[in-house]
């Protein structure tokens, strides 16, 4: 039961953090069209880090 | 332009066979319910134990199986040798010899020793045991596991796409020396290597030493693309989906950008430069424990998990066909899974390469981060 909980926790902070990189990329593309594929590249790192740990505490939780 | 054109067909047949084949699955798990009718599989407890037995490894190869007019249960695949290193030497047998059983009542006779198999794991029973007894929690009393190097599921995959690898790239590298520009598929995976060159390597590493880890990043990389591509066809691979392979591959990384690592790069891991002595022990713990421990164990968890859980889901949504019959009716049901699987089955297409890539990515990044040189100014 915990754990069930402590798993919808890690998700909704992994959402908020999923969409903070994917908006704040949108907003960075939008203002400089040509940084695109920098941007991108540097998005889908930070986006692996993240789902990284959060599958890593989704891991140890279960 | 002949040639391109072909390449386009064989591009066109490869992704319709790739579809046809994942429709296939679906169909012929219909057909098996058709069969069923009311009878085993219709049960949620059956589902996720076979949803639970597929992202395991497993000791024969088994395609699917139904239940024959006759209610005889029937398999439809091939057994695989069992290697095992027990308390007398090497026993091997084929893994037909269990009969498909797995809660460890068929035990198998070899060289004087009994062997049961439970859970995909093989047993040795103690000596004077005549079967298998066990304790409230499930575990085998009077038994333990030995030495096992058999030819699982999983190895079958990996020597399958590293065979099919080593062909596919070798014809490549020749024709390079017979004439200027590949032809036939090798021109599918030209682009595909560059890519990985110019985008992966070259950036990350930097223009003096991407040369040396541009063989390991390419073959970390079709390894893993092939090998979740594999995973999405009936054959049932879910190799990329073990922690023993991806851990393997993530300690290849370990090892490569620690070896290769130069004196700047342990210095700043060590005794950081910069800090107050008193700080450098508590950065030297963290930096350690960052470089050896936490990033491979980003690496292995983030490619196992993703794909395990792929496969859970797109097999969760192929099972809603069993568990919402009687709500939706067989044909509401059926075409409600058919199309949720189908869409998430393109999903995980995409989530197959970008595993790979992401996995490739994060190597370079962390052997560059080995090999940087320093700046001075």
């Amino acid at each position: 039961m915990y754990n069930l909980i402590g798993a919808g926790l890690i998700v909704i902070g992994a959402g908020i953090g999923l969409g903070q990189i994917g908006g704040k990329a949108m907003e960075g593309i939008a203002r400089q069209p040509e940084a695109t594929g920098k941007i991108q590249t540097a998005m889908i790192i930070i986006a692996a880090l993240l789902e990284g740990l959060a599958f890593g505490a989704l891991f140890l939780g279960k | 332009m002949k040639v391109a054109q072909k390449t386009i067909k064989f591009l066109l047949i490869a992704v319709i066979a790739l579809f046809s084949t994942t429709s296939f699955a679906s169909e012929s798990d219909k057909k098996h319910d058709n069969q069923n009718d009311g009878g085993r599989i219709n049960t949620k407890e059956e589902v996720e134990a076979y949803i639970l037995h597929h992202i395991k490894d497993s000791h024969d190869f088994s395609l699917f199986s139904y239940t024959s007019d006759e209610g005889e249960r029937k398999h439809i695949g091939f057994p695989l040798p069992v290697i095992l290193w027990s308390s007398e030497g090497l026993v091997t047998f084929m893994s037909s010899e269990f009969h498909h059983n797995d809660d460890g009542h068929v035990i198998v006779e070899k060289k004087g020793l009994k062997f049961a198999k439970i859970h995909s794991k093989i047993y040795e029973l103690d000596k004077g045991a005549a079967s298998l007894s066990f304790d409230e929690t499930h575990h085998a009393t009077n038994a333990h596991k030995t030495l096992d190097f058999s030819i699982t599921k999983s190895v079958v995959g990996i020597l399958l796409i590293g065979t099919l690898l080593l062909f596919w790239f070798s014809r490549l590298a020749k024709q390079y020396k017979t004439k200027q520009i590949p032809t036939g598929f090798a021109r599918v995976l030209e682009p595909l290597v560059l890519y990985v060159r110019d985008e992966i390597a070259r950036p990350n590493i930097g223009e003096k030493h991407y040369r040396r880890f541009t063989g390991y990043l390419l073959t970390v990389f079709f390894f893993i693309w092939v090998l979740n591509l594999a995973g999405l066809t009936p054959l049932g691979f879910n190799v990329t989906g073990q922690l023993a392979v991806t851990g393997c591959l993530a300690i290849f990384t370990l090892v490569i950008y620690t070896v290769s690592g130069n004196k700047d790069y342990w210095m700043h891991m060590i005794w950081m430069p910069g800090v107050p002595a008193l700080i450098r022990p508590v950065l030297a713990i963290i930096e350690l424990a960052g470089a050896l421990i936490i990033k491979p164990f980003s690496l292995l968890v983030r490619l196992f998990a993703n794909i395990s859980a792929g496969h859970i889901v797109v097999m969760s949504l192929i099972a809603i066909m069993f568990t919402l019959k009687e709500s939706l009716g067989v044909v509401g049901a059926t075409g409600l899974s058919l199309v949720l699987s189908f869409f998430i089955t393109l999903i995980e297409v995409l989530v197959a390469f970008l595993q790979a890539y992401i996995f490739t990515m994060l190597s370079a990044l962390f052997i560059g981060m080995a090999v940087a040189e320093p700046e001075h100014h």
